[in-house]
Parts: C-alpha cells; sequence; structure tokens
C-alpha cells in the first residue's frame, strides 16, 4: 500500500523499483529454500531471505516515512544469526547433508 | 544533491540484491551458492542501509543504520564460515568442475583435525599423486598453499 508521501517523483519511481527488485530477489531465493537438494543449501537460502527483508524493511522505512522499521531490522538480522549458527551446529552434529 | 547520491546507493544495493538471488539459483553447489549469498547481499544491505541514513539525515536513524551495516558485517562471513563447514563435514557434494579440493584426504573426520600438505607429503607421495586432479598447473607434490 502506497500513502501519501512527500517524496519527489523519482526518489518515488526508485523506491518502487527497489521494493519490485526486492520480491523478485525473495522469490529467487525461495525457489532454493524449495529446492535445495541439501539442508546447508537451504540454510543459505533462509539467511539471504532474512539479508533481502532487512533491505526490505529499510527501503520501507522510507516509503512511509517511519524511521522506526531500522530497529526491526536490526532484530531480524540478530535472530537470523543465532539461527544459522544452531542450523550449522546441528548440520554438523546430524552428519548427514 | 543528496537525492542523488540516495539514488544511486540504493540502485546499487537493488543490483547486488538481485545479483545475490540470481546467483543462489544459478549457481552449481552449495560452497558457490554461498559465496554468492553471502557476498552481494551483505554489501548490498549495506548500501541500502547507507541511502536511508543519509535520506532521514538524523544522528539518531544513521547510528541504527551504521549498527545494522556493522552487525551484517561482522556475522555474515561468520555465519557463511559455520554453514560451509558444517556442509563440508557433513559430505555435501561439490561440483564436478571442482578443480581444487584442498581438504581431501587431509581432514581427519574422527577428531576434527587437519594435515599440512608437508605432513601428508612426508608420509605418503603415492597416496596424493593420486588424488590430486590432473589439471594443468596442478603440479602435484608441489605444496599448493604457503
Amino acid at each position: 500500500m502506497m500513502v501519501d508521501t512527500n517524496l519527489s517523483s523519482a526518489m518515488e519511481i526508485t523506491v518502487n523499483v527497489m521494493l519490485l527488485i526486492f520480491v523478485v530477489s525473495l522469490f529467487l531465493a525461495f525457489f532454493r529454500l524449495f529446492r535445495g537438494p541439501s539442508l546447508p543449501d537451504r540454510v543459505v537460502a533462509l539467511d539471504l531471505i532474512a539479508a533481502i527483508v532487512v533491505a526490505l524493511f529499510a527501503v520501507y522505512s522510507v516509503v512511509v516515512d517511519q524511521p522506526v522499521f531500522i530497529d526491526a531490522a536490526i532484530v531480524l538480522a540478530l535472530i537470523i544469526f543465532l539461527g544459522t549458527v544452531a542450523f550449522a551446529r546441528y548440520t554438523e552434529r546430524r552428519g548427514r547433508p | 544533491m543528496s537525492e542523488i547520491i540516495i539514488i544511486i546507493l540504493m540502485a546499487i544495493g537493488g543490483a547486488l540484491m538481485l545479483l545475490a538471488g540470481v546467483g543462489i539459483v544459478r549457481m552449481p553447489d552449495l560452497f558457490t551458492r554461498m559465496h554468492v549469498a553471502t557476498k552481494s547481499a551483505t554489501l548490498g544491505v549495506g548500501c541500502v542501509m547507507t541511502a536511508v541514513a543519509i535520506y532521514f539525515g538524523d544522528v539518531g536513524v544513521a547510528t541504527r543504520a551504521l549498527l545494522v551495516i556493522l552487525f551484517f558485517f561482522l556475522t555474515a562471513p561468520v555465519g557463511a564460515h559455520l554453514i560451509g563447514r558444517a556442509g563440508y563435514i557433513v559430505g555435501t557434494p561439490l561440483w564436478h568442475g571442482t578443480k581444487w579440493d584442498e581438504l581431501d584426504n587431509m581432514y581427519d573426520h574422527a577428531n576434527h583435525t587437519l594435515d599440512s600438505p608437508a605432513s601428508v607429503k612426508s608420509r605418503d607421495p603415492a597416496t596424493q599423486s593420486t588424488t590430486t586432479h590432473q589439471a594443468d598447473g596442478d603440479s602435484a607434490g608441489e605444496s599448493p598453499v604457503d
């Protein structure tokens, strides 16, 4: 939902194109998440999805002119790193891809 | 003026993110996928966050954006290293066109210790010449790393 903002037309076009690009790369990463032949592939795809969502939050905070979304991006980056470390540890313990 | 900088930074960040998305679909094995996803996604987040910090022009927002960038630059290599290590240990297959596997026959899966190339060479040169690939420039027996 595009809200009424005070962005200039060039910024508005840029921001919309950025959101489109992020959604496309989210779909590509989701493809690898479903397809990925091994568990580490899926974990890498999850990591990439988290990075894309963090960037999406940043651009969306420009769209709605609310810098609060950057705090959400910080929290998301923190949690996903812990998830990656846990996945790596338990994959190694499980012993098969 | 600052708008032009914001637009350029955002365009670079979006291009890097799209590159990461295409790379994770197109790359042939786990390690190349990990490499493309980690590097370009980290730099893409850095560019977008810098653009957002310039856009708001506020010290508090800039500090938080810097925190995100710093955190990504610290954690992305660590996470990629852990996943790559776990993937190699559990035996994820390498791409068939891989030229070098420097850990081949040097990693002890029971004790998680690593032999150096020199000790393998002095112990048994015959096995090493059979395990290394026959690509040109790949002189078996010479130490691959210094």
